[in-house]
């Protein structure tokens, strides 16, 4: 278990599993951070382990000693009020962040024993690993079959035409859009309906074959029926990918994450498992927030 | 004509009479308030309204009278003009004073009247684009009367030679027949601009990436200056600069090749141009970059791409619309572009395609048909009108296309920074 | 399935090597396109400033009765072709003007021929050896030297170099600006005002819209054609006359002036407006006394900019006859004259380096003129931005 950590920071609550289903309302200050590994059918190896993590915007901290564990092969859903972190968070976890002038980082991101953040780290390497989904969908204005086959192939991971194709076919397929596409292949991607275009972002992400797969929102900027097609597809792409969504909707979470982390001005205020944290949050912040008492 | 001293005395006249309207109109106007009586508007919109009466169709009818004499050529002796003029201004001022009433709306005549001067304004524009147009196309004609279209399209010897003494009654001296054959013009135009652009496009399109792409904030505010002083500079000193100081260099290092260049060769113009442009290109590709949504760099960048490929890859294919529509307008600007070729540039229309020979332009041949001392009807003067239509036409494609690409680059993203 | 991060950055050294590339080959080109500025710069600094200096020799000057009808008459043999023949030309007005100089003898400094000045300069001269002494012993006796050159500034166009000047030019470009600004600033900030704060949405707006732009591609030297046919042979506007430059150059201007004060207008937000509407005000009070107050800077600015561009074309000018000879300075809308730009092209004709120098002293004036001017413009920019 993961419980070197010993700087606690102020006002932190990591919530702390406790096997039973008894509400804990009052924070639980004074614990030791070691973030939740609750029992579960699922594959719980370490993904990302983010110990200490401080940013600024300039002057502005926007992210407040965030210590978080991110488990291989699952969904980890990141709730919160906007303007909280929570994308924030996300970014630094392929350094999307780097792009932002004005942003300091300090503390630990670590993946594949590695400090994201030190100078070593190519954080083109780093990207390659950790494929990202973004809140608007943005496919390249390139055809369909463009836009799936431009990273692998600059990547080396095709080279005939034929294992080109197939690879094209492979993550459409796996993105569940082959059906829809295969017929128009060169047509440009934008001249998909919103909802495919968000599904060939993440069959772009996909060809990559990346370890992780981040989400910003992928869902808001769609209407219900393709949200759900997106949900019902991130709940198949965890059997092989580790999955970081960010969400502002709490049905989603609770119906596609296997965790669900509950960040408010920046803090980490609980980290649980999902139906955990939606049917017995232990912090009386998170539950004001899933009630929908403000958010 | 009009002698100086009644044009003052007429406009003393009109003032005066403006004045008087202005005062009149608005103690009426006041008188009327304080007996009570509530008035749709100000007394000095009635003011106002008062002067607009008078002078306005004064004015008028003198601008008309004066251009029926012009045009027309109808003798309307001024005195009399201006004395017509005076009295419609004295009749305007009685209807404006008389129109100082409770229920007259002197606001929103004011204001109509505005509207439409400001209309009228706008109107200037398209009045120049058909000025030019006519004037060009009616002076053509004139041209094509004297010389077959076809044989100035396709011909390819341009001798206007002594066209000017036909001209001048004296055809029998005329030794050689005039030719107009327009093509070498043009190849010498396409070559140079050719040249222009091969310089500009490539310098100017990747500075625009470097100072969108990679330049941090401190360069970029020290570059863009730089540029814009590049883009200030007066075309007839880059000409100077391409005579005096390109032309030579390029005939020594030409020489050191055991080349002969001339030194009104068309490399120096065409290379100055190119630098003439280069703010140009880097400016509007600058802005065509930046309209790229940053959510596609970020699609490229979480992909694992590096920054290069992103811009290859991904930004440079989707700004192509505007860079291509950036370059059609550098295309324009090097066609018409007159002084550096005035005078980097040979008088000789030459077809050639090497760029070290002299060949001559367009807007050279222009230039040197209309200062001369020749006679304005004649076939080498009224050829400057024929090349003229040519380069209208030709820009004006160019630029409609660039335009149209531009929107539809604009509506892709949905932007307005152009 | 999975690489490690080594492996994948081992793969990437490659990519990076061929991404560094672009971003050399781009600062690169950013740096060509500053040794463009430098080198021009640079080269118009070397052959213009000496145009600022002058040589003048000190001589006696014989103001006899001889000299009034033979004004060379007025010098020692041994520097009559030393002493600029423009200076000689002027010595018996000069008697005229001050009859005392009658009869007298006196030592003074006199504007020198070009040849000299050319070879107080190190350049190649004309003069012959025997000249040549001569120079060099006044040089040694302090009696030939350069000062500041005042005649540059002060006289109109010559055919001697020493004393040609560019003060008939400057004059000939403020008149011509005169006219052009009176015409294009009021119908090009009226234009502007129509389209975006009158004008219903319909075609005819549109065309005027399309047709500004295009205006505003139009090689200059279709402006010239205009200006030839319709102002001179139709209107009968006086050839060479600031008037005539004047209103093709207006023309010209006229789309940069209404683009600018469109931009002007349009960052004025609504709010504004409707605040202003709200308060009862009618459409033109609304423009007159809030949108026109808040983006007047803007305005000043794209008029600045857009006479600065005036002030440097030359091509319609060109056209419409505005490369005179005019070696006299005149404050007149009707006569005829010239413009800086249009007198840097007529020295720029004559190859010989005393006008070559001449030239890119034009040159290094006319461009301080203008980079004070774009610098204002910017400065007013800066100034005035305001962010809503």
């Amino acid at each position: 278990m993961l419980n070197e950590q010993t700087t606690q920071a102020k006002g932190q609550a990591i919530d702390v599993p406790t096997g039973d289903s008894t509400r804990t309302h009052a924070p639980q200050a004074g614990q030791p951070g070691e973030p939740v590994n609750r029992n579960k059918e699922a594959n719980h190896e370490l993904s990302i382990r983010v110990r200490d993590l401080n940013l600024w915007y300039g002057e502005h901290q926007a992210l407040k000693n965030i210590n978080i564990d991110i488990y291989q092969k699952n969904v980890t859903a990141l709730i919160g009020p906007s303007g909280c972190g929570k994308s924030t968070f996300l970014r630094c976890l392929n350094r999307m962040n780097d792009l932002i002038k004005s942003v300091r980082i300090q503390g630990l991101v670590e993946m594949d024993g590695r400090d994201v953040n030190e100078t070593k780290m190519d954080e083109v390497a780093l990207r390659r690993r950790v494929g990202m989904v973004f809140q608007k969908p943005n496919p390249f204005p390139k055809s369909i079959y463009e836009n799936i086959a431009y990273a692998p192939r600059m990547h080396d991971l095709v080279g005939r035409k034929a294992e080109q194709d197939e690879l094209v076919e492979r993550a459409l397929r796996d993105a569940g859009l082959w059906n829809e596409v295969k017929d128009k292949l060169h047509q440009p991607g934008t001249s998909l309906s919103g909802g495919q275009q968000q599904r060939l972002c993440i069959a772009r992400a996909i060809a990559v074959q990346p370890d992780v797969i981040l989400m910003d929102e992928p869902t808001s900027a769609l209407d219900p029926i393709s949200t759900a097609t997106i949900e019902d597809l991130m709940d198949k792409l965890k059997q092989q990918f580790t999955i970081v969504t960010v969400t502002h909707n709490m049905q989603q979470a609770a119906r596609v994450a296997d965790y669900t982390a509950f960040f408010h001005l920046g803090e980490l205020i609980e980290y649980n498992d999902t139906r955990v944290m939606f049917s017995n949050p232990h912090i009386r912040k998170t539950e004001d927030y899933i009630t929908g008492r403000y958010g | 004509m009009l002698s100086n001293l009644t044009l003052l005395t007429f406009c003393a006249v009109l003032a005066v009479l403006g004045l008087i309207a202005f005062v009149v109109a608005r103690a009426k106007a006041l008188r009327t308030r304080q007996a009570g009586v509530a008035m749709y508007a100000q007394p000095d919109q009635y003011a106002w309204f008062s002067v607009l009466a008078t002078a306005g169709p004064a004015i008028l009818v003198g601008a008309v009278g004066a251009f029926v004499m012009l045009l027309l050529g109808a003798e309307i002796p001024t005195p009399y003009l201006l004395a017509a003029s005076l009295v419609i201004a004295a009749i305007g001022l009685f209807v404006g004073v008389m129109q100082v009433r409770p229920d007259f709306h002197a606001r929103q005549a004011i204001e109509r009247v505005i509207r439409l001067a400001l209309a009228c304004a706008a109107l200037v524009s398209i009045v120049t684009t058909f000025g030019i147009l006519l004037s060009i196309i009616s002076e053509a004609i004139r041209f094509f009367q004297m010389q077959s279209l076809w044989d100035f399209l396709t011909g390819t010897t341009w001798a206007p030679g002594d066209s000017f003494l036909a001209a001048a009654g004296r055809g029998g001296e005329v030794e050689s027949v005039a030719q107009f054959g327009s093509v070498p013009l043009f190849v010498g135009t396409f070559i140079i601009s050719l040249i222009a652009m091969l310089v500009a496009i490539p310098v100017g399109l990747l500075a625009a990436i470097y100072m969108a792409e990679f330049a941090p904030p401190r360069i970029r505010t020290l570059a863009k200056p730089v540029l814009e002083v590049l883009a200030g500079i007066p075309t007839v000193v880059y000409g100077f600069f391409a005579a005096i100081t390109v032309a030579p260099i390029i005939v020594d290092f030409a020489g050191f090749f055991g080349l002969d260049a001339s030194y009104n060769n068309a490399l120096a113009p065409g290379v100055v141009m190119g630098i003439m442009i280069i703010p140009f290109i880097s400016s509007l590709s600058d802005d065509v970059i930046n309209a790229v949504p940053d959510s596609m760099r970020e699609g490229s960048l979480a992909l694992g791409m590096t920054k290069s490929e992103t811009i290859k890859s991904v930004v440079l294919p989707a700004s192509l619309p505007g860079i291509i529509s950036a370059s059609l307008l550098a295309v324009s600007r090097a066609l018409g572009e007159t002084m550096i070729v005035v005078m980097a540039a040979g008088m000789r229309p030459n077809l050639t395609a090497n760029p070290l020979e002299d060949m001559t332009t367009v807007t050279v041949r222009i230039v040197a048909a209309l200062t001369g001392d020749q006679e304005f009807e004649s076939a080498e003067t009224l050829s400057a009108f024929a090349l003229g239509l040519v380069l209208f036409v030709v820009t004006l494609a160019l630029n409609m296309v660039s335009v149209l690409m531009i929107r539809r680059f604009r509506e892709k993203y949905r932007t307005n920074t152009l | 399935m999975s690489q490690s991060f080594d492996e994948i950055t081992a793969q990437l050294r490659r990519r990076h090597r061929r991404s560094a590339n672009l971003k050399r080959m781009s600062m690169g080109a950013l740096i060509l396109a500053a040794a463009f500025l430098v080198v021009f710069i640079g080269d118009m600094l070397v052959k213009g400033l000496p145009a600022f200096q002058q040589a003048q020799i000190q001589i006696e000057v014989n103001y006899s009765e001889q000299a009034r009808e033979i004004p060379p008459a007025a010098v020692g043999d041994d520097v009559r072709s030393l002493v600029s023949r423009g200076y000689l030309r002027l010595i018996p007005s000069r008697m005229e003007e001050n009859p005392e100089l009658l009869g007298t003898q006196r030592m003074e400094w006199v504007i020198a021929d070009s040849t000299v000045d050319q070879y107080l300069k190190g350049h190649n001269s004309e003069l012959r050896p025997k000249e040549k002494r001569v120079v060099d012993r006044l040089v040694e006796q302090g009696r030939a030297e350069l000062r500041f050159n005042t005649t540059f500034f002060t006289t109109g166009d010559s055919r001697m170099p020493e004393m040609a000047g560019i003060a008939a030019a400057a004059m000939g470009t403020v008149m011509t600006l005169i006219v052009t600004m009176a015409v294009c600033f009021p119908v090009g900030v009226m234009t502007a005002v129509y389209l975006e704060e009158f004008a219903p949405d319909n075609h005819l707006t549109q065309i005027i819209e399309i047709n500004i732009n295009n205006l505003a591609a139009v090689p200059s030297i279709l402006f010239g054609l205009l200006g030839l046919a319709v102002y001179i042979n139709f209107f009968g506007v006086p050839r060479s006359s600031p008037l005539v430059g004047g209103l093709t150059l207006a023309l010209m201007t006229l789309p940069v002036i209404i683009i600018a004060t469109r931009t002007a207008l349009r960052s004025v937000p609504d709010g504004i407006r409707q605040a202003a509407f709200g308060v009862g005000c009618s459409r033109w009070q609304v423009v007159r006394d809030h949108v026109l107050p808040l983006s007047l800077p803007g305005i000043l600015t794209g008029s600045i900019i857009g006479m600065a561009q005036a002030m440097g074309e030359t091509a319609p000018l060109i056209i419409v006859g505005m490369v005179a000879f005019i070696p006299d300075v005149s404050a007149s809308f009707t006569n005829a004259a010239t413009v800086m730009p249009a007198q840097v092209f007529t020295w720029a004709g004559d190859p010989s380096p005393a006008f070559v120098e001449k030239t890119a002293g034009g040159i290094l004036v006319l461009l301080a003129v203008l980079i004070t001017l774009n610098a204002t413009a910017v400065l007013l920019r800066k100034k005035f931005e305001r962010r809503w």
